[in-house]
Formats: C-alpha cells, structure tokens, sequence
C-alpha cells in the first residue's frame, strides 16, 4: 500500500507506507503534521496533491464512511463512545443486526461482539455499561469497533496518553496479537519509548516534511529524538541531587470537597522543601486538581492545615496566596492560565497589575507593563510574538513559556507546576524541565504533580502517589516505574489486599 | 507551527464569555461587519417601507437624511441642500432650509447625547461579560433624582446645582445597577433576569411619584401627573440654537465616552473588568475576584445611565411625567448602540450619531411626506431591531466568517502523480 500526497504545508509532499501485518510508528512533535496526515487518510481532510493507493489500488476517500468502507479503521484520542450504553450496542452502533428491519437485534449483537472478542483475547464483557469500565476497556471497545466495521487498517491516535504503564503493555499485547493476525497498524505519538517497544518501522514528520523512515534495528532514543527535533536533545534532565532546606510548603490532613460536594482530598500530609522537587503520581482524577486548588487558595479546604513558610495560609484566597509566595502553573493554560484575548505583556503582569511600577493609584503604566515584558520574553525564549501580540495567537509552547515566565519571575518560594508540559513538544518540554530544576537550584520548593511517569521520575527527588484523594505511597527517585504504576492503581493502599 | 490555515483551521477556542466572543467578532469583521450591519438594516427597512405603503425607499431614505439636519454639515459651495430631498416647495430660500436642517441636527445631536450615554451603560457591562439590559430602568432613576434634586432643591448657585443633580442622579442609576450586580456576584441571579425586573420597579416607582397627587407631582397645574420644571439653576447651558438647542450635556456624552476608554484600558480597575470578561476562570486564577467586578461592572454601567436621564432632564425636557416614562426606550435603543458600536467609544459616538439622525430624521415633523407618520415614527424602531437581530446572530456571522475559511480549502480530488 502506498500513498503518496504532497500539501502544500501542513503534509509537504509526504511519503509513507503500511505493509500488511506491520505495525509503522508516526514519531514527530506536535504540529508536524502527524494527524493532518492520518485525517487525510481517514477521509477527514482532501489532499491537495498526491494519491492514497490500498492494496496497489487507488482510492479516493472522500468521508470517514468512505474510510471504513475501504478497511480504515481509526480510534481517535479521545473516544467516541457513548457512556450509557453498553459495549456490544456501542460497537454495533450505525450497523446494527436488525430483527425484522426494525428492531435491534440486541442478543445476535452481543454474540458477534463477544466472538469478536473472545478472539483477540480482549476479555471485555459486552453487556457492561460503557461508563462502568475502565479507560483501557473502552480504548479496546474502540479498537473491537472499528475491527467490527471490517477494518485491516487500523490507525490509533496518541493511544497511550490517557493509560497507565500497566493499560500500556496490556495494549502493546493487543496490538501484536493484531498484527500476527494480519493487521497493519499506524501508531501515531510523540513518545520514543513506545516507539522503540512496539514499531517495527518508524517514520519520523518535522515541519510537515518526512525526514526519514527507520527501522526499529539500530534506533535509539536519542537517534529519534535527534530526527524529531532536527537537533540534539538532552532528553535525560541534567541535575545534581536535591540539597533540601527548610520545609517552606506544609500540608497536614488536608481535605477538600469538589463541586459535586464529594470528599475529593482525603486527609492527605506532606511538606515540600526549600531546594527539592516532589513530584505527585497519579491516574487523572484522584484528587489532584482540588488539591492544587486548595494549595493556591482557589478552593476554600473541609479541614486540615496548609503553611507557607511560617505563615497559615489555609483560608486565604488565590490573591492572598500570590501575595505569599505561591507560584502556580496551571493544568489547563487556555482555560486558566492565560487571558487568551490579552496581549502577552497584559497576561504577564496578571498577578501584579495592581502593584507598583506596572500601575500607580489606580492607574496602569502600559510603558512599563510592556517593557518589562519585553525582557521577559526574551529571557524566557518566547518566540512566534512581541508584548503587544495576543496570547491565542501563540503556540501551546510558547503560551506555556509565557506563563512560566510569569510564575517565575514572581520569585516565589513556593512553586506548584501542574502537568506543566502537557501537550508541549520535545523541545518546549525540555526548557521548561530545566527551568523546574533551575529553580529548585535557587532554593524554592518544587511540587511538580504530573500524570506522566516519565516526567515524574526524571524531575522529582522525592515521589508522592496519590490514589483517591490520598497519599498511598512516598519514595526515593529511583523507584522503578512498575512500583510507582501499582501504588497509582490502588495495589499498595493497606487493606486494598483484603 | 508550518500549517496553513487552509490546510489545517488553527485550534480555534470556542469563546467562552459574552465578551469574549465579541472580541472574536470583533477581529473577525473589523470595521466592515457593523457598516454591513447598518446598510443591510436600512435596506431591510426600505423593503418594508416598500411594501407596506408603496413609497419609493429611496424618497424615504432622502426624506430621513434631510428630517436628521445631517444635510446641514454640507457646504453651501458644494450643494443646495433642498435638492436631498427635493424640498424646493417647503423653503422659497436654500437659507431657510438651512436654518431647519441647523434645528434638525440640534435636536439629532440632543438625541446623540442620551445614546451615547444609555449606549456606554449597555457596552460597559458587556466588557466584564454582562449583559445588562436594565438600561431603561437606571435611566428612569436618573432622571426621577434629577427632576427631584434638580425641582425641589433651590437657592445654590449653578456652579453648585448643576454638579449636585448630576452626582445624585448618576449615584441613583449606579446604586439600581448595583442590585443587580451584587444579586450576580453574591447568589449568582442572572443580570439578564434582575435588570429587566428592576426595569419595572423604576417604571412603577415613577408614575407613582408623577401621579396625580403624588409626591413628585406639580404644585401648579395639579391636573396633569407632570414634575414641576427643575430650577433655572440646574439647567445646562444652552450653547448652540434658540429654539431647544443643543446643551453642554452634548460636552458630558463626549467626556464619558474619553472616560470609558481611560476607565477600560488605563486603570486597574479596568483590567480586572477585561480580564474577568474575557476569562473569568483565568482571572480568579489571577487573583482578580470576579464577584468584585461584576458589582463594580454593573455601577458603572449604571453611573452612565444614571446620567444620561440627568442630561436629559436638565438639557432639554426640565420635567419628567408619566407619559415620558411610558413611552421612553432611550435605554432600550442603548443596547442597539452598544452592540453596533461594538462595544468601543469610537463605534458608540458613530452609532449613537446614527440612530440620533434615525430618530430625529423619522420624526413625523419631518417626515411628513412621503410615508405616512406611522410608519415613519417606527423606522428607528424596525432598524433597531434588525440591528439587534444581526447582532445577536453574531454567531451565525463567525460561522459563515469559518465557512468562508473552509471554503478556501481547495476540494480538488486527488490526482496521480505517477509513482
């Protein structure tokens, strides 16, 4: 099977192949062009140039319905499922087996999704509601649903980012089962690991250009890294071990109660010192977002005690915690982080525009809001825009620098990095790891909370699990990522074993 | 990021906030959409015109620009006004036609004044992501406190009485404002809700106190539910014609216009208004509380239809009666303004200035011929509504402005290219 389509920028004249019983990786950063590509292919974009041929043949797919028809099968990173029905209806969804042309024929339906999936080992009841199931589940129904639609091609979008480590293998198992049975497989990420564990080919987008196609034999991490990037990456942070002073962030008991008035903190303790990184491991969902809430006084905690430094902060607002030394960077940077209608020197001086010199009784100083956001920009690498450029206009990275920038040169002392990488590519990651460290070195208190593994066990001196609103686990930096996987699922909680 | 946008949308956010997807509107079309706008709602109302009576559009839309006296800002060297609108037998002289097209565009200009004024109370809200529609309501109370401070109050000098009504009146739309900006922030009512009920509040409260025998009613003619006139000293100065001429009121608009956009984008209080109307998640966040700035948004907006019923009263009617409230939609004609204007000082002054000549140039005094009265008494009120309309539609128009861009995308079928 080739297909061949040069774009004009989004995929520029881009070559790729999927030989039958393959499992081919697209590797490449965000904005390469891996999902214009694999849209074009899945009838979601028209290629302005070049062909798609499928078993020597040329096609043209003019609509995913096209798609499927001719044996595409995609499942997306988020899923497209529908909650309150079950497995076997949600498969069958669009093509269901009727009775008499009307009615579903919901016990033929269920026979055909548990031969299905009694075949590829998928061990998926498929009378369980949808809702009811696990992430790694549902993934799988996605994949049982498209192999239902008769798909031999089969392309999975960033499958791993919503898994853990042990979903991961679990998948990776599927997958190979898949492929001794003849499906292609198109694996689209930006994470080298997987890349190296599962791809016997790999094919490496920049910019929108192929720059090559490698086989697995002889690729390393750093070999693709380099290929991604188009220069060297220090992908291992380069620090020195954590020198910890002074306990400057304290928690003890801490519960909070989320919106839907459901205890979400549970009783949890632990004090971050001046000159460490603690990283907080968890599945998304534990806790972690009223945690930080708590901590940066967006949510007023149930009970228990927060301090920074010396002083209770437990019942001040988000303000007063600015005021105090707590630095914050945000999960969601569009949604929370940033004013995306703002210019960037007015989303720089969101936490000081009331203080002097960025305003004076009342009155801003654009001159001195703009110029101290100039240098700032300019420390912190922020390209694609100047003071006065809106911060929509920017990409993911550079809006994320732009809200390091601003956390940091609030010297704070206390500072709560939330998933500060998430969505960024190689080389936005890598700056803003090493500023994390960088600012460990300068004695502030690091509280990286993070759902990735990787990122956790590469910054943090000293790990947290949270599991359902509670500390289940402490260790040093050199615990293995198995361990760290089992304690997030619950596997180390005392009792869990009863 | 090396993607075109024909290739690949740029990962558009869906606005959130009122105001936010204002903004988008806003970059969207530039200067063009509200132009758009504007001719489209004329054209719309000539169709109406049209059909209902038979006159020419054309004739009508001549009739309203000579009716508003804008004909009166084109130099004699370069034309005979009369020929607008071919009112050769009205006015033996073109001098007399001038000095009515000078009367005309005083009155379009006294109009002018209360928009802006209703307008910015409509925009100011709107910035910090509120919609509020209670612009009628802060209008009344100014204009009650005016005629009371203005009526009962004597024996201060000018330099004090004026300033004195103004204050009173502005801080009496800024306190009705208010309500329903604490009612937001503290137990979250919707303003939409809360404003339209204190519409009725201030409505009711007015044709109480103008009632027969009320206590706001006339000592002198006890038989009609009229104020009695305020104090010469509470007048503003009269600087442009004698008949009902143009008041330094017009100075008022215009400084509050200035203020409006020092106010948004030289303070700091104007930054926490911006920022929770364009994200309030974002500005929480920040450290800005959003409740603080939904009261604070709402008195503002107040403030300025607190003092457009000040102006009004003290510019040109110097008393207030039920019959004006009952037919008054000054405030109602604010949110017209506010929204074709987008929201920004410059946009306000020119559709102020545009729904003033409306207003002014339909008036049945001027337009006499060729439509009958009726009619041309509601014209003001179909283009406002219209305008209303298109704007509300906003997000059909950034649908089309995205389709439009996906248009762009070339739907060419792939073709060989040998391989």
């Amino acid at each position: 099977m080739t297909k061949r389509f040069p774009g004009v920028l989004a995929n520029d004249r881009i070559d790729f192949d999927l030989g039958r019983g393959e499992v081919h990786a697209l590797l490449g950063e965000n904005g390469a062009g891996k999902s214009t590509l694999m849209n074009v292919l899945y009838g979601l974009y028209h290629p302005d140039e070049g062909e798609i041929r499928i078993n020597g043949k040329s096609v043209s797919i003019g609509s995913p319905k096209e798609a499927i028809e001719h044996g595409i099968g995609m499942v997306h990173q988020h899923f497209m499922l529908v909650p309150v029905m079950t497995v076997a209806e949600n498969i069958v969804l669009a093509s269901e087996p009727r009775q008499g042309g009307v009615f579903l024929d919901y016990g033929s339906a269920m026979e055909r999704v548990r031969r299905l999936s009694d075949s590829f080992n998928f061990a998926i009841d498929p009378d369980a509601k949808v809702e009811s199931i696990t992430v790694g589940q549902q993934q799988r129904v996605e994949i049982l649903k498209a192999l239902y639609r008769g798909a031999d091609i089969l392309i999975l979008d960033e499958p791993t980012a919503v898994l853990t480590p042990q979903e991961a293998d679990e998948l990776f198992g599927i997958l190979g089962t898949l492929q001794r049975e003849g499906m292609s497989i198109i694996f689209i990420t930006h994470k080298l690991r997987e890349v190296l564990e599962i791809a016997e080919r790999i094919t490496v987008l920049r910019r929108g250009k192929k720059i090559e196609t490698v086989p697995r034999e002889g690729s390393t991490q750093d070999t693709l890294a380099r290929l991604m990037v188009g220069r060297e990456v220090l992908l291992r942070v380069d620090k020195t071990a954590a020198a910890p002073a002074e306990p400057l962030l304290t928690v003890e008991n801490l519960s909070v109660v989320d919106e839907r008035g459901l205890e979400a903190v549970r009783g949890v303790s632990f004090e971050v010192r001046a000159g460490e990184i603690v990283g907080l491991a968890g599945i998304d969902g534990n806790g972690q977002t009223e945690l930080i809430d708590a901590l940066t006084g967006l949510m007023a905690p149930e009970g228990g005690l927060v301090r920074v430094g010396d002083r209770d902060v437990t019942t001040e607002n988000a303000h007063q915690h600015l005021e105090h030394g707590v630095g914050h960077i945000p999960e969601d940077r569009q949604r929370r982080g940033l004013v995306l209608d703002f210019t960037l020197a007015e989303n720089l001086a969101l936490h000081d525009y009331r203080k002097s010199p960025n305003s004076y009784f009342g009155w801003l100083r654009p001159g001195r809001i703009v110029s101290a956001a100039k240098s700032l920009l300019k420390e912190f690498d922020v390209r694609g825009g100047g003071p006065q450029t809106r911060a929509s206009s920017l990409s993911g990275g550079n809006q994320q620098k732009v809200v390091v920038a601003r956390e940091v040169s609030r010297d704070p002392r206390v500072l709560i990095a939330a998933q500060p990488t998430r969505g960024l590519d190689v080389g936005a990651i890598e700056f803003v790891h090493r500023r994390l460290v960088e600012e460990r070195d300068e004695g502030r208190a690091v509280l990286l909370i993070s759902l990735e593994i990787d990122e956790i066990l590469s910054l943090a001196d000293r790990i947290l699990v949270i599991y359902e609103g509670q500390i289940v686990g402490e260790y040093g930096p050199d615990v293995t990522e198995q361990a760290l996987g089992i304690a997030m699922t619950g596997g180390t909680r005392e009792g869990a074993a009863a | 990021m090396s993607v075109t946008p024909a290739a690949q949308p740029p990962p558009q956010q869906e606005p959130t906030t009122l105001a936010a997807r204002f903004a988008l509107y806003q970059r969207a079309g530039g200067v063009i959409t509200p132009l758009l706008t504007t001719l489209l709602a004329l054209f719309i109302a000539g169709l109406v015109v049209r059909f209902t009576t038979g006159a020419s559009p054309l004739d009508t839309g001549r009739a309203i620009l000579d009716g508003s006296g804008l004909t009166w800002l084109i130099p004699e060297s370069v034309m005979d006004i009369r020929s607008v609108a071919g009112t050769y037998d009205d006015w033996p002289s073109e001098a007399e036609a001038r000095l009515n097209a000078e009367i005309n565009l005083q009155q379009t200009l006294i109009f002018t004044t209360t928009l802006i004024l209703t307008g910015l109370a409509v925009a100011f809200a709107f910035r910090c992501g509120l919609f509020n529609i209670g612009g009628q309501g802060q209008f009344f109370v100014g204009a009650i406190v005016a005629v009371a401070v203005g009526a009962e109050v004597s024996g201060v000098g000018r330099v004090l009485h004026v300033p004195l009504v103004l204050l009173c009146a502005a801080l009496a739309g800024a306190v009705w404002a208010g309500i329903a900006g604490i009612l937001r922030a503290t137990v979250g009512a919707h303003e939409v809700i809360t404003t339209i009920m204190l519409n009725w509040i201030a409505y009711w409260i007015g044709s109480y106190l103008f009632s027969l025998g009320g206590p706001l009613q006339s000592d002198r003619s006890r038989q009609v539910p009229i104020s009695n006139d305020v104090q010469e000293s509470a007048k503003l100065h009269v600087f442009w014609g004698d008949f009902q001429g143009l008041h330094v009121g017009f100075f008022i608009a215009i400084a509050a216009l200035v203020a409006f956009y020092l106010i948004l984008n030289r303070t700091t209080l104007g930054y926490g208004v911006r920022a929770v109307g364009y994200n309030p998640e974002a500005a929480r966040y920040g450290g800005i509380s959003v409740s603080r700035n939904y009261f604070l948004a709402m008195a503002i907006s107040g403030l300025f239809a607190g003092l457009a019923g000040a102006v009004d009263i003290m510019g040109w009617q110097y008393r207030y009666g039920q019959i004006d409230i009952q037919q008054s939609d000054i405030g109602f004609a604010g949110i017209a303004v506010a929204l074709l204007g987008r929201n920004t000082s410059i946009g306000i002054f020119f559709s102020a200035l545009l729904f003033g000549a409306l207003l002014t140039g339909s008036n049945t005094r001027n337009l006499a011929l060729p439509i009958e009265p009726e009619l041309a008494g509601n014209m003001t009120l179909i283009v406002q509504g219209l305008v209303v309309l298109f704007v509300a539609a906003d997000l059909v128009i950034l649908y089309l402005w995205r389709f439009r861009k996906r248009l762009g995308l070339p739907r060419r079928e792939p073709k060989a290219v040998g391989s």
